[in-house]
């Protein structure tokens, strides 16, 4: 390929994007000032008419009017919100506590603790979640073979208490 | 006083009626964009000498880097160069792919081209609006990131995030296009090319906007090399050089593009180069998105990377700054012993002084907003 240096190339653009020079460099200095006069005017009066069409067109409008609007407001589905454990009907989950997500995890925000049940094996105890440290980088979602933890779709994670920011995702004690 | 001692004192100027002294801008000011603190001094209203100082917002990023897996590592890239993350993570990933020996499908390779430069256009409307915004036309501000926004929308259904996407992975990215994916990329292209004719009309052609930006801030193409400006930066100043043209990564050698360069080296050519950057993204990904192949997204990869002892890994991309480039040396484990990068905004900011000394203290604001900076990329 080319050698940077020994490159001084002329401007490369095509003209109809280059904007024109509006004021021509030999010209007197009352010619100037007159020019500029007017092409100041005229280019203001230019820049003004996009302005003033986006103003009275209500296709450009883009404002949304967020308090309000909460109700119908839908999360994209992809979305990454806080981490959450679904739990089906019966209030079962399906966490293994293998802690795959706990390894893959960057920032040590999540911390699986294990117990065991009555037959000796090892089951979850507590899966503990730190929103405070979290990333939302989606690694331990995709670190988990079992589907067991996802990304909510809630975006508004500010509290003013930052003990909610811990929070223990599973309401029962994994099963075998 | 410890400070004035290794900087040369110069004579008071002819006039007479000033006096030189110092003026702190930043952290805390609107127009450097983060918490970048420059450190000015002036005689009058005349910029003598700039120096920026940097480290309010370190987090030590490198050093975090040899903590962490290299899979762990993506994430924290996106949180450098927050415009351009999707560039910044293929970084990592290239090196991932080269020490590991991974092998990268075709779509997944379409994707990344075309994520990275939707990526490039997003971070230009974004500089666009801020840019005029500094020199006092705020409906442009809005426009821009109005622009922005449809963008920004595609990335958070794409990739479930607006800003940090952490969306590549080593051996392809992480999750296949959502249905109606090239419909939202096509509108988003034709969309832009609507808007540049109009913020040409709104911007380009005004004369206080090309009086505040045409022959200020002039870097010279020697001094853009000195200093290692790369990106729009340097091409402003008459630097031919694109590392998706010269030094191709991914896929870029597939497509025809041209790399705006303009000779002036002022305010003004960097505005035009910036621009005309963008016309060049939509042709690229116009050209991605006919030839999208169908097939898998991502390489089968060992779980954990490990990058073999003593080697050394640099790979290098062109972000919307400039070339961001990532250097790993492996030492066997999972965690590589050293991380290095090379971010295309500490070397604009250092070259600042040389563009500004001379001019008054508004146009400081305009070459600052002219070079693009990001602060969490300048002080990682």
């Amino acid at each position: 390929m080319s050698n940077p240096r020994d490159i001084l190339g002329p401007q490369r653009f095509s003209q109809s994007h280059a904007a024109p020079k509006l004021i021509p460099p030999n010209a007197s200095v009352t010619k100037r000032y007159f020019i500029r006069v007017v092409t100041g005017v005229t280019s203001l009066l230019t820049g003004m008419r996009v302005t003033i069409g986006k103003f009275f067109d209500p296709r450009t409008t883009v404002t949304q009017q967020y308090p309000e609007n909460r109700d119908e407001l839908k999360m994209a589905e992809r979305f990454r919100g806080r981490v959450v454990m679904p739990h089906d009907a019966d209030g079962e989950h399906n966490c293994t506590g293998c802690t795959l997500c706990e390894k893959a995890c960057p920032n040590g925000s999540i911390s699986v603790l294990n117990t065991k049940h009555a037959s000796g094996r090892k089951i979850l105890g507590k899966y503990i979640y730190r929103l405070d440290s979290c990333t939302l980088c989606n690694l331990c979602i995709e670190a988990c073979p079992f589907g067991a933890i996802e990304m909510g779709t809630e975006f508004e994670l500010a509290t003013t208490r930052k003990e909610g920011l811990v929070e223990i995702l599973n309401k029962k004690a994994g099963r075998l | 006083m410890e400070r004035e001692q290794h900087i040369e004192v110069r004579p008071p100027s002819a006039g007479g009626n000033t006096e030189e002294y110092w003026l702190n801008m930043g952290p805390q000011h609107p127009a450097t964009h983060g918490v970048l603190h420059l450190i000015v001094r002036l005689d009058g209203e005349t910029v003598r000498e700039v120096k920026p100082e940097l480290g309010y917002i370190h987090r030590s990023v490198e050093k975090m880097a040899e903590n962490l897996t290299l899979l762990q590592n993506i994430h924290l890239t996106d949180r450098l160069d927050y415009l351009s993350c999707h560039m910044n993570n293929h970084a990592v990933c290239m090196v991932a792919e080269q020490a590991c020996d991974i092998g990268v499908p075709e779509r997944a390779e379409y994707i990344r081209v075309i994520v990275s430069e939707l990526q490039r256009i997003q971070s230009h409307l974004l500089w666009w609006g801020a840019f005029a915004m500094d020199i006092g036309a705020l409906s442009a501000f809005l426009y821009g990131f109005a622009e922005r926004e449809k963008i920004t929308d595609i990335f958070e259904r794409l990739c479930g995030a607006r800003l940090t996407m952490n969306y590549f992975r080593p051996g392809g990215v992480a999750q296949d296009l959502y249905d109606g994916f090239e419909q939202d990329a096509r509108q988003a292209c034709s969309d832009i090319l609507y808007a540049l004719d109009e913020y040409q009309r709104l911007v380009t052609g005004n004369l206080i906007f090309q009086e505040r930006t045409r022959g200020v801030g002039i870097l010279s193409r020697d001094k853009a090399i000195g200093y290692g400006c790369s990106g729009g930066t340097a091409r402003a100043s008459g630097l031919d050089y694109d590392v998706r043209r010269d030094d191709p990564y991914g896929i870029y050698d597939r497509f025809s593009f041209d790399v705006p360069v303009a000779t002036a080296g002022d305010c003004y050519a960097r505005y035009e180069v910036r621009m005309e950057e963008m016309r060049q993204s939509v042709q690229i990904i116009e050209q991605a998105l006919k030839d999208l192949p169908v097939g898998p997204i991502q390489a089968k990869a060992k779980p954990v990377l490990k990058i073999p002892k003593g080697l050394q890994v640099f790979r290098q991309v062109e972000t919307a700054r400039g070339s961001f480039a990532m250097t790993a040396i492996g030492d066997g484990t999972a965690t590589p012993l050293r991380v290095s990068y090379r971010s295309p905004g500490f070397m604009h900011v250092a070259a600042l002084h040389e563009m500004s000394a001379g001019f008054k203290i508004a146009d400081l604001i305009t070459i600052l907003g002219s070079l693009d900076p990001v602060i969490p990329d300048i002080d990682r």
